[in-house]
């Protein structure tokens, strides 16, 4: 369990790691970075499947089916698209020369 | 039992430096594709450990919750594996929007799940005093709340957003007096948010999540559809905090620090765009650009003059520089490979061809580039707005195709117009400009256009597939 001032620690650790990521990414990168940090919080399935695995009552295990669900699509979805849209990228080392 | 313990922190932590990471490689065009693995990877990874949580494991209900885990897995993940398959490019905006509002639902189902429970334990409680704060802590329960809040705005508001992206909902009023109705709104949630910490009761959970579902609603609802790259980007970092928060709920470091990596880094996402389109962020949600001020702008206009698409092919033909500036039209056309087949053509015949690409074209940050990349246009032909405005007075020929707002002159000349303060790439300053459009009428943002009716450009009316079309057969009749 992270608590008190260590979570803070993450939080602000975390914070900082993320705008310096973002702060020298090209214009060109905009969409696929932004669906690939979609991808990322997709994390929140794992924290789905915690809370449908430790429901109690069949209230809790369909709120947490929903969730599970969810967090599902989000990882799923978020890479597959992450992945067709970087696919493109791959043919372009071919300098055209222009300036 | 120890040693699961740590296996299972240590594969977490593991996920986290992968995703951090993926990431960082995603931010250079050279390793973006090995980026993405990793971070699926870590996943992956991520989530098989979790199967192996001792609290899972040794709950009361291990076998069939394990088992609903892996159900709900293969009906979540395999309706997004089979339309994020199938979407097309042009749709991308919108799924990502279904997919980041998937995940700002799941955040927020993790925190009803957690309250759910809190409230059952302190029933329990004989004395009847025991509240959800005093069974999770203060600050649990203040981060699940919060969490909970966020997440279920961004998940109703990113479900709008697929709408209108989708073309299912048009509207952007819903209620007289949206802004007064959406604080009221918001306060009430709030008092809810409130009364949850206090009590015991289901009640306040049930109306908290209610109407914070309708308030995701109501904020998004008016949003200008020009706006959605930032509401989109928005939604995203919200949805990221969220999943931070929750992580904190549950003590999970590898939610912790993705979710609030992904926030952090979409809120300047989000700035970053906001401030290319000269909005501040309240600005996008507070006023939608289109309504009042626009109206006011005055008919100032002359006559629009057209090209047919022969003359436009020799003219660019013979061109020593061609800029093309595509905008969403060239998106709903599906006009980038037309485009590309025409840009070798001329490539060919020694004619420089570049592309201009504004922040804010397209639906999406980075939208036309990631269209372009799909046709085979190679990126270092495409130049950002900053590196190309001063090309265009070398250049003989600007090639509008589905693009308005992002060339309009009124941005910079008229203090009135409602994109006045906008950067604009200045393709008014070549020599000629050839715009391709489906008919007279106005941008997205609803704004007359000056550059239409300016002396060196010439309208070339039609689907920017087809006017794509003439123009490769003429350029190829040529010779």
């Amino acid at each position: 369990m992270i608590e008190g001032l260590a979570a803070l620690y993450i939080f602000m650790l975390a914070g900082f790691t993320g705008y310096e990521i973002i702060s020298r990414v090209p214009v060109i990168l905009h969409t696929p970075l932004m669906s690939g940090s979609n991808f990322v919080h997709g994390i929140v399935l794992v924290g789905a499947m915690f809370a449908l695995g430790i429901a109690e009552t069949p209230v809790e295990q369909f709120i947490g089916f929903v969730a599970v669900l969810l967090g599902a699509g989000n990882a799923v979805g978020g890479y597959v698209v992450t992945e067709r849209m970087l696919e493109m990228f791959k043919s372009s080392n071919k300098k055209e020369g222009e300036g | 039992m120890m040693t699961m313990e740590f296996l299972i922190q240590g594969s977490y932590f593991v996920a986290a430096m992968l995703f951090i990471l993926g990431l960082k490689q995603m931010s250079s065009p050279v390793t973006a594709r090995r980026g993405i693995v990793w971070a699926g990877a870590g996943m992956v990874l991520a989530t098989l450990v979790t199967f192996a949580v001792p609290e899972v494991i040794d709950s009361e209900h291990a076998v069939t919750n394990i088992v609903l885990i892996i159900v709900a897995i293969a009906i979540g993940g395999g309706y997004a594996w089979v339309t994020g398959k199938k979407v097309a490019m042009t749709d991308m905006p919108q799924m990502i929007a279904m997919y980041n509002g998937m995940g700002g639902g799941a955040a927020a189902t993790i925190a009803a799940v957690e309250l759910l429970k809190a409230t059952r334990e302190a029933q329990l409680d004989p004395t009847g005093t025991i509240t959800i704060a005093d069974r999770l802590g203060s600050d649990v329960t203040i981060l699940a709340i919060l969490g909970a809040i966020i997440g279920t705005i961004s998940f109703s508001g990113s479900i709008i957003a697929w709408a209108k992206l989708d073309g299912r909902l048009n509207r952007n009023t819903l209620l007289p007096a949206q802004h007064i109705i959406n604080a009221m709104v918001a306060v009430t949630t709030i008092g809810f948010a409130v009364a949850i910490y206090f009590s015991n009761d289901l009640a306040p959970i049930i109306a908290f999540f209610g109407l914070a579902l309708v308030l995701g609603v109501f904020i998004t609802v008016p949003v200008g559809g020009a706006d959605m790259p930032v509401i989109i980007s928005l939604f995203n970092a919200l949805t990221g905090l969220a999943v931070g928060f929750e992580g904190y709920v549950l003590g999970n470091a590898a939610m912790i620090i993705a979710g609030i990596v992904v926030g952090s880094a979409g809120s300047l996402l989000t700035h970053l765009m906001a401030k290319a389109m000269n909005r501040s962020v309240s600005n996008v949600f507070f006023a939608g650009v289109g309504t009042g001020a626009a109206a006011a702008a005055d008919g100032e206009q002359g006559e629009m003059k057209e090209i047919q698409s022969q003359d436009a092919g020799i003219l660019m033909a013979f061109a020593s520089q061609v800029i093309i500036i595509p905008g969403y039209g060239m998106a709903v056309a599906q006009a980038q490979h037309k485009i590309w087949e025409l840009t070798q053509l001329l490539n060919e015949r020694g004619v420089t061809v570049k592309f201009a690409i504004h922040p804010v074209a397209g639906r999406m940050p980075g939208h036309m580039n990631v269209l372009l990349a799909e046709a085979g246009v190679p990126y270092d032909m495409i130049y950002d707005m900053e590196d190309i405005n001063a090309d265009f007075k070398n250049t003989t020929v600007a090639l509008v195709i589905g693009a308005n707002d992002v060339v309009n002159p009124s941005a910079k000349s008229d203090a009135s117009s409602p994109l006045f303060g906008m950067p604009i790439l200045d393709a008014i300053k070549s020599e000629n400009v050839i715009v391709v459009k489906r008919g007279r009428g106005t941008g997205f943002s609803g704004v007359e256009n000056p550059l239409f009716f300016a002396d060196n450009t010439k309208m070339l009316f039609g689907d920017g597939q087809k006017a794509a079309n003439e123009l490769i057969v003429s350029v190829k009749e040529l010779g």
